[in-house]
């Protein structure tokens, strides 16, 4: 087996008094998607900001290609190849999508201090980068505020893809969309995977994590509650262990004798406690 | 697949002339300049005259400079207050170094160029430093140059200005670039609209057609998303306060050449004209969005609104109403185009 493209080894992180991140091991191998899983609050954003260079770790060890390193800036973790797409996109909504697209690495013609952005090239990349990922803009010049969600994030990972990413790390990029957008997400995460790319997922939703994922890493409050195969779990089992087990079951439980819910029936466990506001997509069909 | 390209399209062929139109930002602006140029041509004989357009020029020039400075600062989403003051202080270095301590011109020009960087430096190093609102930082710079304008100058020559820049060494050449006239149809013009031209003409190459011109719209409409991806925003930021510093010692200089003194509370109250001209000419408050052109003919509004009714030989207070009409005018036009843009659609 080749070494993962990337590794952590028992990373912490704590903020002042707050432990945020405490003995969380999991790796990414090339071609396949790792899915980190857990409720608000348990660590997910922490332990990628950890990945991409954003916080540095204090505890553990973290190896890129199988070497240990200690990042210390996004850029760090771009010029290794591991491109993060953030909760919040890194886009800027006002900027056109060619702008957006090449912001930080813009191509340009010219000598020295008189040297210009190449725009036909950049608008042309753009848009063939875009079309590669299955995304049809007709006109790169639109703000990529006018875009929806589902295309920004694509954008986004278009970007990450384009500019070689090795690892493309995806911070809940279904959490605010509908059933049929999650779904195209998802459809360009499963495409960087086909692509070589090691791919972290990042997400509240087993529905979405699952149908996508080689390895599913649970976090809560701060700590791991193991790190999965696909071949070793199945969906109603990861569900039920991100929901808490028997904590559940009393819950279930509880709401069946109190009449809560009306339609109280075995099925319904999967979905009730992981993801109350979002129902799952079915990215493999349509 | 298909479905999705396929939505898409639809929805670009919806918006796509309206988003179009109002992509430009000093669209605004411009029509409005066309109307004031057309209104006071009609109801004054003035207004079209050599003199008169030379009059009004003159009037928007180093307002215009200071504008498209202020402008980029703006798109680069932070203000400047001590702006107006520092064309005085600037003024006043290179005043008081050629007369007092009698340098050449230039080289009182060079130093109180320094001053201005420097000046600009601080003011960006402290905003981005204490992560505290530019207005309340260059307010700060404001207040201590207003008073080291006048506390200096009275030190030094014990009146509230200085004055004999006309017998020192190197006025003729120095006054030759920042403070000569050229006569065209008989009329006087200043050597200050071709340094306003010529600026907002590289303020407009700079911003549309460089990485840096990206850089600067990022960061003033996203800087923790341009930080993400690699674009310094530190450096940004200090380079953009060192910008508008700079213009203020443009326009010192030109004024201090032209008028051979410097009065110590010169450019106070200049600061809210600078952003006033910049938000008509198509700037947001909220930064991330603006037009160096469009804050040119801000300034243009200005100077012809300003020349016209004197002109028309009404009473200034006009003035200050229309100012006010115009700026809310331009808000509201330049808001609703921000909803637009980022409307986030899901
Ligand atoms: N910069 C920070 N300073 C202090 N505490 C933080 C910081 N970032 C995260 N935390 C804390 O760490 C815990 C995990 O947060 P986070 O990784 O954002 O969770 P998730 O993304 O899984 O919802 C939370 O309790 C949060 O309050
Ligand atoms: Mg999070």
């Amino acid at each position: 087996m080749s070494t993962p493209l990337l590794e952590v080894r028992e990373v912490g992180k704590r903020f002042g008094g707050v432990i945020a991140l405490s003995d969380v091991s999991t790796t990414v191998n090339a071609g396949e998607v790792t899915c980190v899983l857990g409720d608000n609050g348990a660590g997910k954003s922490t332990l990628i900001k950890i990945l991409a260079g954003a916080h540095p770790h204090d505890a553990g060890e973290y190896l890129v290609e199988g070497e240990p390193v200690q990042l210390s800036s996004p850029r760090e973790a771009l010029d290794r190849g591991i491109a993060t797409v953030f909760q919040d996109l890194a886009v800027v909504p006002l900027m056109s999508v060619w702008r957006n697209f090449f912001l930080g690495s813009e191509p340009r013609v010219g000598w020295g201090p008189l040297s210009m952005i190449d725009r036909g090239r950049a608008r042309e990349v753009t848009r063939k980068a875009l079309a590669d990922m299955g995304i049809d803009l007709r006109d790169v010049e639109q703000p990529v505020g006018t875009l929806s969600g589902g295309e920004r994030q694509c954008v986004a990972i278009a970007r990450a893809v384009h500019f070689g990413a090795k690892v493309l790390i995806l911070d809940e990029p279904t959490a605010a969309l509908g059933v049929k957008q999650a779904g195209v997400v998802l459809r360009y995460v499963a495409q960087a995977r086909d692509r070589g790319l090691g791919v972290v997922l990042i997400t509240h939703n087993p529905h979405h994590a699952y149908p996508v994922g080689d390895r599913f890493l649970l976090l809560k409050r701060g700590r791991s509650l193991g790190c999965h195969e696909k071949r070793d779990i199945t969906l109603a089992e990861l569900t039920r262990q991100m929901a808490g087990g028997a904590e559940l079951e009393a819950l279930e439980h509880e709401l069946r004798q109190e009449r809560v819910v009306p339609r109280p029936s075995s099925p319904t466990l999967e979905t009730v406690p992981a993801a109350p506001a979002a129902p799952p997509a079915r990215p493999g069909r349509s | 697949m298909a479905v999705v390209a396929h939505t898409v399209d639809e929805r670009l062929a919806r918006t796509r002339p309206l988003d179009r139109l109002l992509v430009r930002p000093e669209l605004g602006s411009l029509l409005g300049a066309l109307a004031v140029f057309a209104f006071f041509s009609v109801v004054t004989d003035q207004f079209l005259s050599a003199g008169g357009v030379s009059t009004w020029l003159d009037d928007s020039a180093t307002l215009g400079i200071m504008a498209v400075a202020v402008a980029l600062l703006m798109v680069g989403g932070e203000f400047d207050l001590s702006a107006g003051v520092m064309t005085a202080s600037t003024g006043l270095v290179t005043a008081i170094l050629a007369t007092q301590l009698n340098w050449n011109v230039w080289w009182a020009l060079l130093a109180s160029l320094v001053f201005a960087l420097v000046v600009g430096a601080l003011n960006g190093w402290l905003v981005m430093r204490t992560g505290l609102p530019s207005f309340i930082v260059t307010l700060g710079t404001f207040l201590a140059l207003q008073g080291l304008n006048l506390g200096v100058t009275k030190l030094v020559t014990g009146t509230v200005q200085v004055s004999g820049m006309r017998s020192t060494e190197g006025y003729a050449s120095a006054g030759f670039v920042f403070a000569s006239t050229v006569n065209v149809g008989g009329a006087t013009f200043q050597v200050s609209v071709l340094w306003w031209l010529g600026f907002t003409a590289v303020a407009t190459w700079l911003l549309l057609r460089t990485r840096l011109g990206n850089w600067i719209f990022a960061v003033g409409g996203a800087a923790t998303s341009a930080r993400q991806v690699g674009v310094p925003v530190v450096r940004t930021k200090v380079l953009l306060f060192m910008t508008t510093a700079a213009a203020a010692w443009l326009v010192g200089g030109i004024n201090v050449l032209r008028y051979t003194s410097v009065q110590a509370n010169q450019g106070i109250g200049q600061e809210f004209f600078y952003i006033i001209a910049a938000v008509i000419g198509g700037c947001l408050l909220t930064g991330g969005f603006g037009s160096a052109v469009g804050a040119a003919v801000g300034a243009l509004i200005f100077g012809m609104t300003r020349q016209g009714i004197v002109f028309a030989g009404w009473n200034n207070d006009w003035f200050m109403l229309f100012l006010g009409v115009m700026l809310l005018a331009a808000v509201l036009v330049n808001n609703a185009f921000r909803r637009r843009a980022e409307r986030v659609r899901r």
